[in-house]
């Protein structure tokens, strides 16, 4: 028998990703997060750009941090990852990081306080897209030639 | 008064609501719910339904209690518990109740067996706030004070809290709401904690101190077994009854 929960809660993450989809990402990237927020029967969506300075729990239960400087004012708010108020998040950055808990950063203020991006990054996305626009053609000449 | 099932807790987990919320639930499971007997007036004395859940071996069920369930024709049970009914909700042996007798919205008692908690101090037990940690306290900090007087009345009043065994204890939590229910996996989902461990087996009653929604089945939702229902059909009048009661 499997497990029930387990199932029920799989069902629910299918449901609520199924419009949006949730990027990958790590503690040290800096996203944007476009956030629902009801101003009385209005909606309207907010984005909050920040560090994201650690993910935890697991499945449903997934929730990260992500701090930022609001007018010289650490700012820290924490988001479940498949939370119905978020509309969608974007990865900006990639940061260059050696921790899952990027606590380090609350004691901390400008130009210590920065992280690096990640160097391949970039590199490593333009040879994928390359790799897939390449591999395209390839088979296809393998069909003709064939 | 409907008739009660009998769940397996299996769990907590949470509900996103399309408003942006969640809501911690405990997901019960009725595990092959039946009814095993009826208690009526003329035989009994009082009116009652004996339900069975869960799935007993035959060779670790005693003789008598197999016979108990051959009479009903349904495979030996784990757990049998008797729920009290108004007449007219007494349903028919064998049936299997679904998870659709509660509706979303509804308000439900939930009763286990609590965790057991072993010997518990009474700062444990009975939330006490113990001694101080300084200001020549020693080696008492966790236990309770004073239990009374002096020689008037000269003796510790019965029922004074005190250390002692802790939990393992039947608990009804009241007014639990249910958030949703699942009939072709046999899944109850209520909102907040239900007393007891995982595995443990639970009671679920309609609320005493909310009224029963409307849409609420009467007797109650439930499946007859095939041979019942060709039976049934052979009634058309009787069928029609059991019709209304499972929509």
């Amino acid at each position: 028998m499997t497990n029930i929960i387990e199932e029920l809660e799989q069902e629910q993450i299918a449901d609520l990703t199924a419009e949006k989809k949730i990027p990958d990402f790590q503690p040290g990237d800096t996203l944007r997060v476009n956030v629902k927020v009801k101003e009385g029967t209005r909606e309207r969506v907010q984005a909050f750009e920040a560090v994201c300075i650690g993910r935890s729990g697991g499945g449903l239960n997934s929730s990260f941090t992500m701090r930022k400087i609001s007018y010289g004012e650490g700012v820290e708010r924490v988001f479940p990852l498949y939370s119905p108020m978020i509309e969608s998040i974007n990865v900006l950055r990639r940061g260059d990081v050696r921790r899952a808990k990027l606590y380090y950063l609350r004691g901390r203020r400008g130009k210590s306080a920065r992280i690096t991006e990640k160097q391949d990054w970039r590199r490593q996305k333009d040879k994928k897209a390359a790799a897939a626009a390449a591999s395209q053609p390839v088979a296809a000449a393998q069909g003709e030639a064939e | 008064m409907r008739v009660g099932v009998i769940v397996q807790k299996k769990g907590m987990t949470r509900v996103f609501t399309s408003e942006g919320g969640h809501v911690p639930v405990t997901v019960l499971d009725l595990a092959q719910c039946q009814v095993v007997a009826q208690r009526t007036d003329q035989s009994d004395g009082y009116t009652a339904l004996q339900l069975g859940a869960g799935v007993a071996k035959v060779k670790r069920t005693s003789k008598a209690m197999r016979g108990h369930f051959a009479k009903a024709k349904v495979e030996p049970k784990r757990k049998l518990v008797e729920f009290r009914v108004a007449e007219e909700n007494l349903i028919d042996v064998g049936a299997m109740i679904t998870a659709d007798h509660y509706v979303p919205g509804q308000k439900v008692d939930v009763s286990g067996i609590s965790i057991g908690k072993g010997f518990a101090g009474a700062m444990k037990r009975h939330n006490f706030s113990g001694l101080r940690a300084s200001h020549g306290v020693s080696i008492s900090h966790r236990s309770h004070g004073s239990t009374g007087q002096c020689q008037d009345p000269g003796k510790v009043f019965k029922g004074k809290k005190m250390a002692g065994h802790m939990g393992s204890v039947r608990v009804t939590t009241q007014n639990l709401e249910v958030i949703k229910v699942d009939a072709e996996r046999g899944v109850i989902l209520v909102k907040g904690a239900v007393p007891g461990s995982k595995g443990g087996w639970v009671l679920i009653r309609d609320a005493l101190k909310h009224a029963l929604p409307d849409e609420a089945p009467k007797p109650g939702a439930f499946r007859l077994s095939e041979e019942a229902e060709a039976a049934a059909s052979e009634a058309p009048s009787t069928e029609i009854e059991k019709k209304d009661d499972e929509s």
